[in-house]
């Protein structure tokens, strides 16, 4: 009983970061004058009005649900991968980089090897924080921290020193180791929804099998929940700190080989950490670490962000309203102490009530 | 160009990149010292540069050359109002240090742009600013023979002003009853409640510090390098700023130290085609080296660097 209870307030703090956050925009956008009414029906005919954008709506979760997993993974093991960025922006350089390299395979090689390319790129990455977070004990938030703007100069100086002669973009990878599929743009008017889709949501099976039905899974969940604990059962907390770090960045570098192989095709020098990151940070934490609650804020955060670019040109709110109700609506999980102290006290209230 | 016109050139425009790296990086320490972590620095100096520009933009003909000093002032004023999201999260409704500092990051550029769209009918930039930071020749001292030439000469203001900043501020953290206090409650919440420290206004008092001189540095980069406001206004500054604290070992002196060599390693993206030897460094080492010479200090290679023992932890005051 007080089980499902439990639950049923788990669920209430995001559902209520949610209503919070669209609230906290709606205010905004009265103050400034704008009709939030219209902002918001612009938003969600952008996101869901059409094949065509519910096709954008589900390209964008795609690596979202992606970077979320590997934050999560992270998370559950007790560890802030605040890294996620920085190892998506090299499974993204990585993919694309053995794509162009061994363009001439058949795409039957062509594709699993330029994903695994992505995915060894962002496990070794989130690997570096790993290894010295279990043999020297810095902290991994700052030690990834770093890594993100490693990355960043790192990635545009590949692309314009080693993998172009000073271009800021690389040709397109080849028709055997793209994502695109004809039926499912076809089936989307268009859009850019690609075949990775069914990698994020075969990923987000398999996260939650290896986290809730296997031994590494087990190791991961109580070395997050009591780190003596687990080293007093006999567990490594080394090992396991390095093997989720290294699964967390594996994830992380697959969203960006979604961005690689899926969604643009080739890779061009960045001003700033692609945006999948933190965005990825935030699904994670909405969604509760958990694989069914991050597909769906994936496409909640996909909807807002395909919906957000239709926002000015319909309703005359500016884009930026989106992020703002993304950040509030993480404030709030963040301080969910708020939330849950109401519903605690709304419980203790009903109770005296009854009796 | 001979040997001291190098010099000065190397000198002045370091300390122009390490102005504002200075400034945030002293803010982290406060905000550490008093054991909230502070992720959001970043956030809290694109706020900052945000306010400054709008302030010098709307007042610069009625303060004139006085412009861009009141304009910081604003800066970290606004630094000050924003960091208290950072504050009541943390301090109050128990949130997460880290995730709170990351809604500041994702919240800063979102409002900051949305304000600038609202206020000039939609463009996401600002003009250009007239009065800026512009170089200033120190009087007296620029006549010492050489060193006058390479330091006082077409220096920058904010720079030296940062310098005088950090030595005040290890006065206070080191020699006043206040910075013991700050650091007591950093180092053990319990202890320093016991005696009778106020625990929760003391953290406020360190975020807050964080968040003027974070606003400060944001406003000073703002307005001395990028000379208007747009996403790219800041690009890593606050995390560089992080670095230098940390590299610093929380100490304001050492944390200065390390915000000018991190501001050297910038300045040299931009003047290192004229430097003989850098020249010939691809740029890319430069730029990565603060973030990975933070890392090998975090590991112990130079001197191992710690934080405050309670820092990051919530404190929750007992009935």
């Amino acid at each position: 009983m007080t089980n499902r209870k439990d639950t049923l307030n788990n669920l209430l703090v995001p559902l209520l970061s949610v209503v919070m956050g669209f609230v906290l925009g709606a205010i905004i956008m009265v103050i400034f004058g704008y009709n939030p009414i219209d902002g918001y029906s612009a938003m969600i005919n952008g996101a869901f009005g059409s094949s065509f954008y519910i096709g954008e709506t589900l390209r964008q979760a795609t690596p979202l649900i992606l970077t979320a997993l590997g934050f999560s993974v992270a998370y559950n093991a007790g560890f802030f991968n605040i890294g996620v960025a920085g190892q998506a922006l090299l499974g993204w350089l990585c993919s694309v980089w053995v794509a162009n390299i061994f363009s001439d395979l058949p795409g039957l090689i062509l594709l699993p090897l330029s994903i695994l390319g992505g995915v060894l790129a962002g496990a070794l990455w989130a690997g570096i924080a790993g290894f010295l977070r279990a043999y020297f004990n810095t902290s991994e938030v700052i030690v990834t921290i770093m890594l993100n703007y490693t990355a960043l100069y790192t990635t545009n100086y590949l692309i314009r020193n080693v993998l172009t002669d000073s271009a800021d973009a690389t040709p397109r990878i080849s028709e055997g180791a793209s994502l695109r599929a004809g039926w499912l743009t076809e089936l989307t008017s268009n859009s850019t929804l690609h075949a990775g889709i069914f990698i994020s949501l075969a990923m987000a099976i398999i996260v939650w099998f290896l986290m809730k039905k296997t031994t590494s899974g087990f190791e991961i969940r109580t070395v997050g929940l009591n780190p003596s604990a687990a080293e007093y059962a006999g567990m490594s907390s080394k090992r396991t700190i390095i093997i989720s770090m290294l699964i967390s960045g594996g994830l992380a570098g697959l969203g960006g080989v979604m961005e690689g192989l899926g969604n643009f095709q080739n890779i061009f020098t960045q001003g700033a950490m692609p945006t999948i990151g933190f965005d990825g940070m935030a699904v994670a934490l909405l969604g509760l670490s958990n694989p069914v609650g991050i597909i769906f804020s994936a496409i909640l955060f996909g909807a807002l962000k395909i919906g957000g670019n239709s926002m000015p040109m319909i309703s005359g709110v500016p884009t930026e309203v989106v992020d703002i109700v993304i950040a509030s609506i993480i404030f709030f999980v963040g301080a969910n102490y708020l939330i849950r102290y109401f519903i605690d006290k709304r419980a203790r209230v009903n109770k005296g009530g009854v009796k | 160009m001979d040997i001291v016109q190098l010099l000065q050139l190397i000198v002045s425009s370091s300390l122009v990149y390490s102005a504002p790296i200075v400034l945030t990086a002293l803010g982290g320490t406060f905000s550490e010292r008093s054991g909230v972590v502070n992720v959001g620095l970043e956030g809290i100096m694109v706020m900052g540069a945000f306010s400054s520009i709008v302030f010098n933009l709307t007042f610069a003909s009625a303060f004139g050359d006085m412009t861009p000093w009141i304009s910081a002032l604003i800066g970290g004023l606004v630094g000050v109002v924003f960091s208290l999201i950072h504050a009541v999260a943390t301090v109050n409704l128990r949130a997460d240090h880290i995730i709170s500092g990351t809604v500041i990051n994702l919240m800063a550029p979102a409002l900051a742009i949305f304000f600038t769209r609202v206020l000039y009918s939609g463009a996401g930039q600002t003009d250009r600013i007239t009065e800026s930071f512009g170089k200033v020749t120190i009087p007296l001292l620029n006549r010492i023979p050489i060193i006058g030439d390479i330091f006082f000469k077409g220096t920058s203001a904010p720079a030296f002003a940062g310098i005088l900043i950090a030595i005040i501020c290890w006065v206070v953290l080191f020699k006043t009853r206040f910075g013991l206090r700050l650091r007591s409650v950093g180092e053990h919440p319990q202890a320093a409640d016991t005696l009778g420290i106020n625990v929760y206004l003391m953290k406020y008092a360190g975020v807050m510090l964080s968040g003027l001189l974070g606003g400060m540095g944001g406003a000073i980069q703002a307005q001395s390098i990028s000379l208007s406001f747009q996403a790219s206004t800041i690009a890593g500054q606050g995390f560089i700023a992080m670095a230098a604290m940390i590299f610093g070992k929380w100490n304001p002196l050492g944390a200065m130290g390390a915000a000018i060599f991190f501001g050297f390693a910038q300045s040299l993206g931009v003047i290192g085609n004229y430097i003989p030897i850098i020249q010939d460094i691809p740029s890319v080492w430069l730029q990565i080296a603060p973030y990975v010479i933070t890392i090998i200090v975090l590991v112990g290679v130079i001197g191992k660097s710690e934080g405050p023992a309670a820092g990051g932890k919530t404190y929750i005051k007992s009935k």
